[in-house]
């Protein structure tokens, strides 16, 4: 016998053989073949237990490739718009002699909602005229580091990293300094542009 | 056991499925499942059962994704529908999916009834198989209803203000059953959660147990098999389920998908614009498959509606579920059944007459036509637009104001120098002490607006309001700030 479609052939022929006592339609070789061991019902019903398998399975992969796209829809859009935020007027940070935390307003779509959410930066001394604004996240594991005005330090309250006045990196895990972020000066007024930076790496690389 | 006269070993695939039967007992299950016997064979007039439960599984599946995006409240439930259209990825479809696919279980529950009905299928102690189908169709209309309200448009809105104004007709509790969906006498964020419970949790559940309950009374009471079968006990050979019944299960499932996914993909859901309840002009219509009980009850006024309104479809439905217990002879062939089968066709032939003269009703009328015509060009003027994120109502900041003309710039300064901003908040956005300005007083006229900030009504009194003592030039800057504010 060879492996052409049969029709009427028992699923289980085990249990057809001695449950049922029913003779499939178009099938005269039923008696003959009940008798035949479990590897040939195998072959039998392999035909069409693929073609089955095969249409089920094109279908459903069909159909998955929207359904995944469509839960996986936040990982692939951007859905924070980054746009300037103002930290403050240019005359006030003339005079800086240490970091200073200001909290600056940056608004964003979370998904269909549009939102102002509170950060906060540090202003940098400047040095030449130029304005510095720094993230507070450590480039470590995303802790908010503290500036301790005592010791003149930046240092991260989670793992222990240091870093200088100016941000630079001095001992401790993180693997790189503190990020800078992109400024910008219109009338008088300095804006910021407030990102994410990967972390644990020794580059600064902005996360999308 | 025939492995022992073997020569050969057996395959991998063998050997797994062995292995896997010895410690599940699959190969018992798979057995139920699939060598159950069909007397007189396979046909394509059975496929409708097992298509059903497909389409159920699509219709969770889809569901459960809509699920990840929607937000069941008044405010945010047509803002999250909008996002999935407009935004997600494959979004449009996946709700169209959803969407046609309702119809089409409608669709396929009615030709499951009328083959059931047309075969005699019902016969012979069938009786409580029959009622958990009719107890199905229940569910599936009720599914229907629950999920037209979710998305929260005008369609949804007024449709579903419609239909749950008709609960009020039942007499004596029609009021309480119409407070309790909606959660109160009108429509508003409890409707739409209570339908979203509904929905989602517990007519699902019913329709899980059910679905269980029938497939089990069908395999107990076995296939019916064709008209000419003895139900109780059939004499032709049988053949079993697998794999000729599957095959055609299976392939009138593919076209199944196949032409909700064409019709998705094609010709897309759509989204109307977010239900307005002071809108007076709306002509609300409900699904096409509710058409004809929207329809007949158009007929039913006056002292006599209770007959139209629940006398006449209570008969009906008694008339459905009772079938097996009125037409109880075993002769199953239509043509020797006529009474049965000739109400049957009438009643069927009504639904469809009514739907119909529905439709027809709508195109007679231009007011109708007109206003419907127009309900759906603001529709598709909805879709063209892009997606409006929602406000930052939850924000502690006032929300930017470019105050680009100087006459508003100077009302900002008469604004917050008046101290407007202590009750109304900082750029108008409003708080406990007094409503909100923002976006409320663009529609106004400078004229009104004068005279509100010079003479506030009594309510506005009360409210702790008085009246801006400016001179007019600032009252006219005033004026101009408040109108700019969004």
């Amino acid at each position: 016998m060879s492996g052409a479609v049969r029709l009427g052939a028992c699923f289980n022929e085990r249990f057809c053989k001695t449950r049922l006592t029913y003779v499939p339609m178009n099938d005269a070789s039923f008696a003959e073949r009940a008798g035949r061991n479990a590897q040939q019902v195998v072959s039998r019903r392999s035909f069409l237990g693929v073609l089955i398998g095969f249409a089920a399975a094109v279908m459903s992969a069909a159909l998955s490739v929207p359904l995944i796209r469509f839960a996986l829809h936040p990982l692939v859009a951007t859905t924070t718009k980054i746009v300037w935020s103002d930290v403050g007027k240019l005359d006030e940070f003339g005079s800086l002699t240490a970091p200073v935390k200001k909290l600056i307003e940056v608004e964003q779509r979370d998904a269909w909602r549009r939102i102002v959410s509170e950060k906060a930066v540090y202003v940098m001394p400047p040095e030449n005229g130029a304005v510095r604004v720094l993230s507070p996240i450590c480039p470590h594991l995303g802790c908010s580091i503290p500036w301790n005005e005592e010791k003149q330090e930046f240092i991260c309250p989670c793992h222990g990293a240091v870093f200088a006045k100016d941000g630079v990196r001095v001992s401790g895990p993180s693997p790189r300094s503190m990020d800078d972020l992109e400024t910008k000066i219109e009338n008088g007024i300095v804006k910021v542009r407030y990102e994410y930076f990967r972390q644990l790496i020794p580059q600064k690389e902005r996360l999308s | 056991m025939p492995e022992a006269t073997d020569p050969k070993p057996p395959r991998l695939g063998q050997r797994i499925y062995r292995w896997l039967d010895l410690r599940t007992g699959i190969g018992a299950l798979l057995h139920e499942a699939l060598d159950e016997p069909i007397p007189g064979g396979a046909r394509w007039a059975y496929v409708f059962g097992s298509v059903l439960l497909f389409l159920f599984i699509s219709q969770t599946i889809t569901g459960i994704f809509l699920a990840l995006y929607y937000v069941p409240s008044a405010t945010s439930a047509h803002t999250t529908v909008a996002y999935i259209v407009k935004e997600v990825t494959g979004g449009s479809f996946l709700r169209s999916l959803h969407a046609y696919g309702s119809s089409a279980v409608v669709i396929v529950v009615l030709l499951h009834l009328i083959q059931t009905y047309l075969y005699g299928a019902y016969k012979g102690r069938r009786e409580l198989l029959w009622i958990s189908g009719c107890v199905l169709l229940a569910l599936m209309l009720a599914m229907a209803f629950t999920g037209y309200l979710l998305p929260w448009d005008q369609k949804a809105y007024f449709a579903t203000t419609v239909g749950t104004n008709m609960a009020s007709d039942v007499p004596l509790i029609g009021t309480w059953i119409k407070r309790f969906m909606r959660g109160g006498d009108e429509m508003g964020t409890l409707t739409v959660s209570r339908f979203f419970v509904a929905h989602v949790f517990v007519i699902p559940a019913m329709l899980i147990a059910l679905i269980a309950t029938h497939v089990y009374l069908f395999r107990k009471a076995g296939a019916a098999g064709p008209p000419s079968e003895d139900p109780v006990n059939p004499r032709l050979p049988t053949e079993r389920f697998y794999p000729r019944q599957v095959v055609m299960d299976t392939i009138i499932a593919l076209v199944m998908i196949l032409i909700l996914g064409s019709l998705a993909h094609f010709a897309p859901t759509e989204l109307g614009p977010k239900a307005n309840p002071a809108e007076t002009q709306y002509v609300p219509r409900p699904e096409w498959y509710y058409l004809p009980i929207f329809q007949w009850l158009k007929y039913w006024r006056g002292p006599y509606a209770i007959f139209g309104i629940i006398v006449i479809p209570a008969i009906t439905a008694a008339l459905l579920v009772l079938v097996p217990f009125i037409d109880r002879r075993l002769e199953r062939r239509a043509w020797r059944r006529p009474i049965a089968v000739g109400v049957f066709v009438l009643i069927l032939s009504g639904f469809v007459f009514m739907g119909l003269m529905s439709v027809h009703d709508d195109q007679r009328d231009p007011s109708i036509a007109k206003q419907v015509s127009r309900q759906h060009e603001a529709t598709q003027q909805f879709m063209r637009e892009p997606f409006e994120p929602e406000g930052t109502a939850s924000s502690f900041s006032a929300p930017v104001v470019a105050v680009l003309d100087p006459l508003a710039a100077a009302g900002k300064k008469v604004y917050e120098g008046e101290s407007c901003d202590a009750c109304h908040g900082e750029g108008g956005i409003g708080s406990a002490a007094a409503p909100k300005l923002a976006g409320a007083t663009a529609q106004k006229s400078t004229d009104e607006l004068s005279n509100l900030l010079k003479k506030p009504t009594p309510k506005m009194i009360d409210g702790g309001m008085q009246a801006v003592n400016v001179s007019d030039e600032d009252l006219k800057a005033l004026i101009a700030y408040i109108k700019s504010l969004k």
